[in-house]
């Protein structure tokens, strides 16, 4: 009989504290097994973030690092300076690299680290309640834009991606999406050149994965990617951006 | 001896460049800094002398990049340093806290200058509390305080040494006065082997061992409490092993001055000029800032001899309350300071301690 699936390697046999619909347990399982196929489970050293996916470290089984909110991208840089052959990537949400860390982001993106980034992007702070983040959309009710957000007095989705796409220093951007399974599919194959990039010593790699979360967008899990696909693609259109 | 004297060489050097050669010198193969003054001679001798030790210097883009840099690189295995000055530090508190939640070996110099805010660039005694008392979080930092060009130097060791030993946040507590003065150093070629200290919890891949995960993370019920408890019994071992101060002729002195770093040299000055009059003074040099050096003041306080003390500082009195700690209501504690970049000169002290011990001030 042809095995078809198997648990990867890169991820503990442990269930997520993540709620039912959330989209961090796909992208966990994503960087997973690209680490797996790469076979480099053993080089990597992860940097968690701030933010619901704080204890990436118990899901994944390698190397990891906490970083302060938004600090995520000045410890990888370190790391990666002080030990150039490991395989170095961030994972952080768009508060944490978007909002509080963007000038960590910018900088590391312009030296050209040799770092791969995934980049979680759900519009929301889940950690904290759903309060409004970055790239949280107008109109878009949180729980600090009850009226929802207006460019007036909140500004516009932070289109972090393309902002970094202008840096010299940064050789690979993509925007992906989870809302469907062919989409998952695309995701996976941009993290894996992500860190392929990194292999090969290329530079900068970000992938910016769109992510559902249900909860705070008060909407059933189904809904949700219905929401991705419908609305907030049309923010954050997809495909390779550099 | 002679073959000593052909392996010493003496330069002039300032206190920035001597703490960076100091910590290059103990093995420092990390550096993150962002340019302030006064300790911008640090910085850049990092920038020349760093790659050529065959380490990383990176100048980063804030005070927060950069202690984060130095999380990272400690977390990677290495000797990393970061250095600034009092406002910039304000900004690194985040990062130390981090450091001291996770464990990890840093040093971290502050070359004080004047404030609240951006204040001046003038030398200052004013982050006493701030290296002291700490960031957020139940936490201490190791804080060491070089009065001399040559301790700048040599201390780097003791810091580094420190932070592996303990694996905690070193800080050395300097000023613009100390950083920017040129002193003549002499380097042995010979300077000691570092200790090896095992980094077995260091990120370097998990070939052949189980994941290692850095981190000051404890979420469930419980665990924070006891990882704290863990950290209060390594803050017990330090407070008993490691504190460090100078005496000078306290043995028969009536009146015993106490200052530190910088500010310690002028005491020193008086003092002498004071014995010279007739009048009985001392001097204690706190260099352990924290660990405060108790014992030394507990010994005096379990003395029969009746003395008072006086505390002299670059700030309005943050010392001072260490001192007033250990010493309890043994002995009369007084105060002579100045901020915002005074510095209370020889003069001043000789004239308040005759103020204090009755004798008349020949001025």
């Amino acid at each position: 009989m042809n095995k078809i699936y198997s648990h990867p390697r890169a991820l503990r046999a442990s269930s997520t504290h993540y709620c039912p619909g959330c989209g961090h347990g796909i992208a966990h399982r994503l960087v997973a097994e690209v680490i797996d196929e790469l076979g480099i489970r053993e080089s990597v050293i992860a940097v968690a973030p701030v933010g619901c996916a704080v204890v990436a470290y118990d899901y994944w089984d390698f190397d990891c690092s906490e970083a302060a909110h938004g600090r995520a991208l000045a410890v990888a840089t370190a790391i990666k300076r002080v030990r150039p052959r490991n395989i170095v990537f961030t994972y952080q949400g768009d508060g944490d690299l978007a909002a509080i860390g963007t000038n960590e982001t910018i900088h590391a993106a312009n030296r050209g680290e040799k770092l791969t980034v995934i980049f979680i992007n759900n519009a929301i702070y889940g950690m904290t309640g759903g309060q409004m983040a970055p790239t949280t959309l107008l109109q878009q009710k949180t729980a600090t834009t009850p009226l929802g957000r207006d460019a007036a007095l909140q500004g516009y989705p932070l289109k972090i991606s393309e902002m970094l796409a202008l840096l010299n220093g940064v050789k690979y951007v993509e925007r992906v999406s989870m809302h469907s399974p062919q989409e998952v599919v695309k995701a996976k194959k941009a993290i894996k050149q992500a860190f392929q990039n990194q292999i090969d010593g290329i530079g900068f790699s970000l992938v910016e994965v769109i992510s559902p979360c249900p909860t705070y967008w008060e909407m059933p899990p189904a809904q949700a990617l219905d929401w991705i696909k419908n609305t907030m693609l049309k923010e954050f259109p997809l495909g390779r951006i550099k | 001896m002679t073959g000593d004297c052909a392996m010493t060489k003496r330069i002039l050097m300032t206190g920035n460049e001597a703490i960076a050669a100091g910590a290059l010198q103990a093995g420092c193969r990390f550096y993150a800094g962002y340019p302030i003054t006064p300790q911008n001679e640090l910085i850049a001798y990092m920038a020349k002398y760093m790659p050529q030790a065959g380490g990383v210097f990176i100048q980063a883009e804030s005070e927060l990049a950069a202690i984060n840099m130095v999380f990272g690189a400690s977390a990677a295995g290495a000797r990393a340093m970061t250095s600034s000055s009092s406002p910039g530090m304000s900004l690194k508190q985040e990062g130390i806290s981090y450091i001291a939640g996770a464990e990890l070996p840093a040093v971290i110099v502050n070359m004080m200058r004047g404030g609240p805010g951006l204040g001046n660039i003038a030398p200052s005694q004013s982050d006493y509390f701030q290296a002291t008392r700490c960031g957020h979080g139940d936490y201490h930092s190791i804080v060491l305080a070089p009065a001399t060009v040559h301790e700048a130097y040599y201390g780097m060791r003791d810091a580094f040494d420190l932070a592996d030993k303990y694996r905690t946040p070193v800080i050395v507590l300097g000023d613009g006065m100390l950083g920017q003065m040129m002193e003549p150093l002499e380097l042995t070629q010979a300077a000691a082997e570092s200790s090896e200290y095992k980094k077995d919890w260091a990120l370097s891949g998990c070939a052949g061992r189980p994941a290692n995960v850095v981190k000051s993370f404890y979420l469930h019920e419980g665990k924070l409490e006891e990882f704290n408890l863990l950290l209060q019994k390594k803050y017990k071992r330090i407070k008993e092993k490691e504190q460090r101060a100078e005496s000078i002729l306290t043995d028969d002195a009536e009146i015993i001055l106490v200052a530190y770093g910088s500010m310690a040299r002028i005491a020193k000055t008086a003092v002498k000029t004071l014995r010279a009059q007739g009048v009985k003074a001392g001097l204690i040099r706190p260099i352990s800032l924290w660990p405060f050096p108790e014992a030394v003041f507990k010994k005096l306080a379990a003395g029969r001899k009746k003395r008072s003390l006086l505390v002299v500082e670059m700030s309005y009195g943050q010392m001072i309350e260490d001192v007033r700690l250990s010493i309890g209501d043994r002995f009369p504690v007084e105060f002579l300071g100045r901020g915002g970049g005074g510095v209370p000169s020889e003069k001043e002290i000789i004239v308040k301690v005759k103020h204090l011990t009755g004798k008349k001030s020949h001025r």
